[in-house]
C-alpha cells in the first residue's frame, strides 16, 4: 500500500519522459515550439520509412570484374604510348580475356628489349609467353584483388559524393558484404532522376572522329532512336578496326525529349578521360541555351592543349557513358584549360550532368540487385489510409472496452494510451524507422496490451463471484493473471527476438517494435494499471465497476 | 456486469477427433502449399522470387484488357496485371530471373506511355528485385522462423514440460500453414508483407495457447483427483471468455483495416485476419488435445489422476 506513490510517481514521470521524446516527431506541435527553447528538445525523432513517405532503396552491386578490365585496357593504352615514345613499332596491343595484355609487335629485334620495358615499367604485371613477335603479360592475382577492393571502395566515395551534392535529407548508404551497396534515399520526388544520378558511370571521354573511313561507311545522317542497335549491327563488318559508331541524341524543341539519333564514327581510344577534370558548372550561352563548362586540372589542361593543337579543322566528340553529347569542331588550339559541353539537355539534367562529373566517374558499371521505388503519393496514401484506420479501429476497442468493463475498462484505456505513449517515445528516443511492418508491430503490441487487461479482468470477475471482497478480488485477479502474462509475452519476445536476429529489412523493423511494444506492455499492465486500482481501493469499495 | 458467455462447460476434448480431422486437412493444404513455394509452382511474390513490379496511378479509368494487350504488343505477355479500381490503380508484375538486365520497369512505364498517352499516370511505386536477394530473403525468413520456434519449445518447456512446448510450437506452426494455406487456395500473392503477418499472427497464437496451457496447469494443482480430460476442458472453460473477448478485440481492429486499409494494408490484414481466427480455434482444438495425445511421464504435471 505505502508503495503506490513510488509507483505512480513511476508512471507518471516514463509518460512525461516518453512525451518528451516523442515531440520531434510531431510535427504539428514541434514547429510550435518557440525557438528559444527548442534546444531543451531532442533534436531528431522517428523518422518514416519509405513505404510510408517514398523514396527509393537500392542495393547495388559493383561488377568488379569489369574494374579489373577497365584497368587492364587502361594498361594497355599505357603501354602503346610507352612504346610509342621509345619508338618501338607494333602492329596491336590489346587485352585478352579478362587479365592479358597482348602485344604484337613488328620487329624481331625490338622483343627482348620491349619484354625487359614491360617488365620493369609494369611490376604488377608477369610475362605469360613469349612466341615470336607475341608477348602476354598478366596481371598478378594480389593486384587483381587490389583493384577489386579499390573499386569498391571508389564507388562508395563516389556515389556518397553525388547523394551529398543531390541534397537529400537523411540518406543512407553503407557497404553490404563484400561488394554490394545499400542506399536509401527517402522522400525523394523524381526516382528515376535520382537512380541515374546515382547509377550512370559518367564516365567522360573525349574522343576523335574517325574522319578518314567515315565517307565512305555510308552512315545514314540521322536513324530513329531504337534503330540504334540495328545499325551497329548493320555496319558490324564494314567499321575499321580501331573505331566504332557512337550516337548523339538530337531533340527539335527545347523539352529536351530526344526525337533521332545522329550517328558518329569515331576512333575507340579516348584522347583524354575525365579524371583530369577539376570542376563542372552550369552555365549558359548568350542564347540562354543551357551547358555545362569543364575546367581541367593542370595535367589535363597541358594535355588538351597538346590535342588540340594537334588536331586543329578536325572534329572530336565529347562522350558521356558511351553517348556522344556533342562533336564540335576544334577550331583553334584550346590552351585555357576549359571546355564546354554542350547538348541537348534540360536545367535539371545539366545539374545532373555537373554533379556526376565533380564527384568523379564510377570505377565500374553497378548492377541493380535490388529496386525499391516508392512514389511520394503511395506513400502518402499509405499512410493517410492505414493510420486513418487504425485510428478508428483503435477507438472501436477502446469504446468496446468501456462497455464491457465500464469503468474498469477505462482504466484498460488509459494504459492502452500509456502503452502507445512510451512505444513512440522508445522509438522516437531510438530515432528508429517506421515502417508498415513496424506498424503491424504495433497493432499486435496493442492487442496483447488489450489481452493482458482482460486476463486480469476475467480472473477479478471470477474472484469477485466467488465473493471476495473488492480489494482482495483484485489483487488476487493481478496475482493469478501475472504467470500467464509474463509466459505469454515472454514466449512471443522470443520470437521478436529472432526475428531481430535473423530477419532482415523489414522483419527487422517488425520485431524492434514488438520487442520494445512487449517490454512495455508488461510494464503498463502488470504496474500501470494496478497502481490505479489501489489508488481507487483505498476507498474500501463495496462494489467495483467492471 | 456484461458478460458474453458467461459460465460455460463445453465437453471440447470430446470433439478433438473432429478437431483433428479438421486441422490435418489444413495442414495439409499448408503443406502442399509450402512445396508450391519451394519448387516456385505458387504465387510467390516477386520480393521472393525476384522481379519487377510497376504501380501506376491513372487519372482515369483503365481496362484491364487494353492493358494486357499493350503490354502484349511490346513483348510483355508473362506480364500479370491486378487493379484497384476505386483509385485507377494498375499493379503490373514480371517474374523473371534476369529482369534487372532489361529493365523492365522502364519498359513498362514507355509502353504506358505509349498507348495510353491521353490517361496520365504517376508511378506509385516499382520494385526491382534480383533472384539471388529473393533466394536469401526466403532462407532468411526460414531461420528466423525455425530460431524462434526452437526458443519458445525450450521455453514453454522449462515452464511448463517439453510436451506443452511441443505442443505450443505444433499449434504455431499448424496455424501459420493453415493461413499459408488458404492464401494459397484463394491464389494470393505471398509477399514479405504476407510473411510478417503469419510471424504477427505465430505471436497471438502463442499467447492463446500459453494462455489456456496456464490455466491448465493451475487446475492441476487445484484438482488433484480430476481425470486429465475434465481438468483441460475447465481450464479451456474457463478461459474461454478471455479467449473470445480477445479474439472479438482483435477482429475490431482487423475488418476495417482489411476493408478500408489500402491496397497495401489488405492482404497483410486478411492474413491476420484469418490468422486469428485459426489460431483462437488451434489453441481450444489443436494444442490442448495435443496434451492427452502425449500424456506425460509419472511425476510429471499432468501424470496425476490419469
Amino acid at each position: 500500500m505505502k508503495k503506490i506513490r513510488g509507483r505512480l510517481f513511476l508512471v507518471l514521470f516514463l509518460s512525461v519522459v516518453s512525451f518528451y521524446l516523442f515531440l520531434p516527431s510531431w510535427h504539428g506541435l514541434y514547429d510550435r515550439v518557440p525557438e528559444s527553447v527548442r534546444w531543451l528538445i531532442p533534436p531528431r525523432g522517428v523518422s518514416l520509412g519509405l513505404d510510408l513517405q517514398g523514396g527509393i532503396h537500392l542495393v547495388l552491386e559493383v561488377e568488379e570484374d569489369r574494374a579489373v578490365e577497365i584497368a587492364v585496357d587502361r594498361t594497355a593504352k599505357a603501354m602503346q604510348d610507352l612504346l610509342t615514345d621509345k619508338d618501338i613499332a607494333f602492329d596491336k596491343i590489346e587485352r585478352v580475356g579478362s587479365l592479358q595484355v597482348q602485344l604484337d609487335l613488328s620487329k624481331d629485334e625490338t622483343v627482348e628489349e620491349t619484354a625487359e620495358l614491360i617488365r620493369d615499367e609494369f611490376p604488377s604485371y608477369f610475362q605469360v609467353s613469349l612466341e615470336g613477335r607475341i608477348l602476354v603479360v598478366e596481371l598478378l592475382d594480389s593486384e587483381v584483388d587490389r583493384i577489386k577492393n579499390a573499386a569498391i571502395n571508389q564507388a562508395l566515395e563516389t556515389i556518397r559524393n553525388r547523394i551529398d551534392q543531390f541534397g537529400v535529407t537523411e540518406p543512407l548508404l553503407q557497404r553490404q558484404g563484400r561488394k554490394e551497396l545499400v542506399i536509401q534515399l527517402p522522400g525523394v520526388k523524381d526516382p528515376e532522376r535520382a537512380k541515374s544520378l546515382i547509377q550512370d558511370t559518367a564516365l567522360l571521354e573525349f574522343k576523335m572522329l574517325d574522319e578518314e573511313n567515315q565517307p565512305e561507311l555510308g552512315l545514314p545522317v540521322q536513324v530513329e532512336r531504337r534503330e540504334e542497335s540495328s545499325i551497329r549491327e548493320k555496319f558490324a563488318d564494314k567499321v575499321p578496326e580501331g573505331s566504332e559508331i557512337l550516337f548523339e541524341p538530337v531533340s527539335d524543341s527545347k523539352d529536351g525529349v530526344p526525337v533521332f539519333s545522329r550517328p558518329y564514327l569515331v576512333r575507340k581510344g579516348a584522347v583524354l578521360t575525365g579524371d583530369v577534370l577539376q570542376d563542372a558548372r552550369v552555365n549558359y550561352t548568350e542564347f540562354s541555351e543551357v551547358y555545362v563548362g569543364v575546367t581541367f586540372d593542370s595535367k589535363g589542361a597541358k594535355e588538351f592543349g597538346r590535342i588540340t593543337s594537334a588536331n586543329v579543322g578536325k572534329f572530336m566528340a565529347i562522350v558521356l557513358d558511351g553517348t556522344v553529347y556533342s562533336a564540335p569542331r576544334i577550331n583553334e588550339p584550346i590552351l585555357g584549360g576549359r571546355a564546354q559541353i554542350t547538348g541537348n539537355f534540360t536545367t535539371d539534367e545539366a545539374n545532373d550532368l555537373a554533379i556526376v562529373l565533380r564527384a568523379g566517374a564510377l570505377p565500374a558499371p553497378m548492377k541493380t540487385v535490388q529496386d525499391l521505388t516508392v512514389g511520394p503519393s503511395l506513400g502518402q496514401d499509405s499512410i493517410a489510409k492505414g493510420l486513418k484506420t487504425t485510428l478508428i479501429a483503435g477507438i472501436i476497442v477502446l469504446i468496446f472496452m468501456v462497455i464491457y468493463y465500464r469503468m474498469s475498462g477505462m482504466i484498460a484505456d488509459a494504459a492502452l494510451v500509456l502503452n502507445l505513449l512510451c512505444l513512440l517515445g522508445a522509438l522516437s528516443g531510438l530515432n528508429a524507422t517506421l515502417t508498415l511492418p513496424g506498424i503491424a508491430g504495433i497493432i499486435l503490441t496493442i492487442g496483447m496490451g488489450v489481452d493482458s487487461n482482460i486476463l486480469i479482468f476475467e480472473r477479478i470477475r471470477e474472484e469477485l463471484r466467488q465473493g471476495r471482497p473488492v480489494r482482495l478480488a483484485v489483487d488476487a485477479g493481478y496475482d493469478k493473471a501475472f504467470l500467464t502474462i509474463v509466459d505469454s509475452h515472454v514466449t512471443t519476445l522470443i520470437t521478436g527476438l529472432a526475428l531481430f536476429l535473423f530477419g532482415t529489412g523489414p522483419i527487422k523493423g517488425f520485431a524492434v517494435t514488438l520487442c520494445l511494444g512487449i517490454a512495455i506492455n508488461l510494464f503498463t499492465a502488470l504496474i500501470g494499471t494496478k497502481v490505479v486500482f489501489d489508488l481507487i481501493n483505498r476507498r474500501k469499495l463495496e462494489r467495483l465497476s467492471i | 456486469m456484461l458478460e458474453i458467455v458467461g459460465k460455460t462447460n463445453i465437453d471440447f476434448m470430446g470433439k478433438r477427433h473432429v478437431a483433428f480431422g479438421v486441422s490435418g486437412l489444413l495442414v495439409l493444404l499448408g503443406l502442399i502449399a509450402l512445396v508450391q513455394i519451394g519448387t516456385g509452382a505458387a504465387n510467390l511474390g516477386i520480393d521472393f522470387a525476384g522481379g519487377t513490379a510497376v504501380q501506376l496511378k491513372f487519372e482515369n479509368e483503365i481496362r484491364l484488357e487494353q492493358a494486357r494487350q499493350a503490354l502484349g504488343k511490346h513483348g510483355l505477355h508473362e506480364a500479370e496485371l491486378q487493379e484497384f479500381t476505386q483509385d485507377h490503380k494498375l499493379l503490373i508484375r514480371v517474374k523473371t530471373e534476369d529482369t534487372l538486365e532489361q529493365k523492365i520497369a522502364e519498359r513498362i512505364v514507355e509502353v504506358f506511355e505509349q498507348e495510353f498517352s491521353h490517361n496520365k499516370f504517376v508511378v506509385d511505386s516499382s520494385t526491382e528485385i534480383g533472384p539471388t536477394i529473393g533466394h536469401r530473403l526466403q532462407q532468411d525468413a526460414l531461420l528466423a522462423i525455425t530460431i524462434s520456434l526452437i526458443g519458445i519449445i525450450l521455453y514453454v518447456a522449462t515452464r511448463f514440460e517439453l510436451r506443452f512446448g511441443v505442443a505450443a510450437a505444433i499449434a504455431t506452426f499448424h496455424d501459420v500453414l493453415a493461413v499459408l494455406g488458404i492464401y494459397y487456395l484463394l491464389d494470393k500473392e505471398i509477399t514479405l508483407l504476407v510473411v510478417t503477418a503469419l510471424l504477427t499472427l505465430a505471436g497471438y497464437s502463442l499467447t492463446d495457447s500459453v494462455v489456456v496451457f496456464d490455466r491448465i496447469r493451475e487446475n492441476l494443482r487445484a484438482r488433484r483427483r480430476d481425470t486429465i480430460l475434465k481438468i483441460i476442458n475447465a481450464g479451456i472453460n474457463q478461459v474461454l471468455t478471455r479467449t473470445l473477448i480477445t479474439t472479438l478485440t482483435v477482429v475490431l481492429v482487423l475488418v476495417p483495416l482489411t476493408l478500408f486499409g489500402g491496397e497495401v494494408l489488405h492482404d497483410f490484414s486478411l492474413a491476420l485476419l484469418l490468422g486469428v481466427i485459426v489460431g483462437t480455434y488451434s489453441s481450444v482444438f489443436v494444442a490442448s488435445p495435443l496434451l492427452l495425445v502425449w500424456p506425460g511421464g509419472k511425476g510429471r504435471l499432468l501424470s496425476r489422476g490419469a
